[in-house]
């Protein structure tokens, strides 16, 4: 899915040139990524990993950072940073 | 292809599916698999993304800039000429 | 963890930066100064780069070897940065830049990705159709000049060095680095002269 290179459903797309300021959300999403790849807790590669697993419809519903906190997220219980208890319990959290 | 490539080496990219065979990290984009380039320059070594991407040991690679023709992957395609980084791993003769 | 998959992002970030910060992994104070320094690399970074390559060849031939080295000379910090790779346009060849995979960019001295390069259309079509794509960003590249379009799938960054416009002779660097935009650097338009 990620591997867009002349691929024939987007030839026809326009290109959106317009500037898009980025939010809050995206620039929190991104320095939380370069820190953990500067900590070594998790390479860009990882997080390349897994934004490539997200599936299809995920994906193109997702934004740009939306798909980067998903592949941290999966990152993040997979190495066993948190559980995925903790996660749960502070998401309620967030309520 | 291991050893040192010279700029002008004729080289292939191998035609190679992993991502059909289970979970992966390439850095080969598929429009390439399969195609015939030439070998521009010499980048550097560096550790496979292949292993970084699930935090195994990784060992380093050559990685070439390679010069394909652009009508040679899609018989539409505009452009005289497409660069990609390729590590040698992913490359055979041509 | 279907649960978590339906979860809005914005409380998914919540929920990641409490859970990563009560264990000590990252701290609010380092979430916070990566934030600034990251909005602290901009386009105007890669353009005084540019500048000083129209104007001092010596700089430009150390550019063209090693562009992180180049970018550091400037007092651009390239610590913990990927190497960056410059793509020299000549009157015969034009460079455009892709990642086709993801959004590789030459952040470090062109800041945030823009939308545009994140997006499929472009990743898509810049390979395949690349000048029916540059007219989108109102660029006509003339059929003489050939395009030589960088996927840009690895360990390197790439930012091309455009062309000096005419009509800028004996202007001054800082003269020269402001008609020097994003796009100009990844090739989909050229510096213009107003």
């Amino acid at each position: 899915m990620h591997d867009m290179g002349g691929v024939s459903k987007f030839m026809c797309d326009a290109v959106d040139v317009e500037p898009h300021a980025l939010s809050a959300f995206d620039r929190e999403v991104d320095a939380i990524r370069q820190l953990l790849g500067a900590k070594k807790v998790m390479s860009v590669d990882e997080l390349r990993r897994g934004i490539e697993a997200i599936p299809e419809p995920d994906y193109l519903r997702l934004s740009y950072y939306q798909r980067w906190i998903r592949s941290i997220t999966d990152n993040m219980l997979a190495k066993g940073v948190f559980t995925e208890a903790e996660l749960l319990a502070a998401l309620e959290d967030t309520k | 292809m291991s050893g040192l490539l010279s700029p002008g080496t004729k080289v292939r990219v191998r035609d190679d599916w992993p991502e059909t065979r289970g979970p992966c990290h390439i850095r080969t984009p598929h429009y390439l698999r399969g195609a015939e380039g030439v070998v521009e320059k010499h980048l550097g070594a560096f550790p496979n993304p292949e292993d970084l991407a699930f935090a195994r040991p990784a060992s380093r690679l050559n990685l070439y800039h390679v010069r394909f023709v652009p009508q040679a992957i899609w018989p539409d395609a505009g452009g005289e000429a497409l660069v990609v980084e390729l590590y040698e791993t992913w490359l055979e003769a041509a | 963890m279907s649960e978590v998959l339906e979860t809005p992002s914005d409380r998914l970030l919540a929920a990641v930066r409490q859970l990563l910060t009560d264990k000590g992994v990252v701290s609010r104070e380092e979430i916070s100064e990566r934030i600034q320094a990251t909005d602290a690399a901009t386009p105007a970074q890669g353009a005084r780069m540019v500048a000083k390559a129209w104007v001092d060849p010596a700089f430009r031939a150390r550019m063209l070897a090693d562009g992180a080295k180049a970018a550091e000379e400037l007092g651009i910090p390239m610590r913990g940065m990927p190497p960056l790779g410059v793509l020299e346009d000549t009157a015969e060849e034009h460079n455009l830049v892709v990642c086709t995979l993801c959004s590789c960019y030459p952040r470090a001295v062109l800041g945030y990705p823009p939308f545009w390069f994140k997006s499929a259309a472009y990743r898509a079509r810049a390979v395949r159709d690349p000048r029916g794509l540059l007219r989108e960003f109102g660029t006509e590249l003339p059929q003489a000049v050939k395009l030589r379009v960088v996927d840009s799938t690895a360990d390197y960054r790439w930012m091309v060095l455009p062309l000096r416009p005419a009509g800028t002779e004996g202007w001054s660097e800082e003269q020269l680095a402001a008609v020097v935009r994003e796009g100009d650097m990844i090739g989909v338009t050229f510096p213009k002269v107003s």
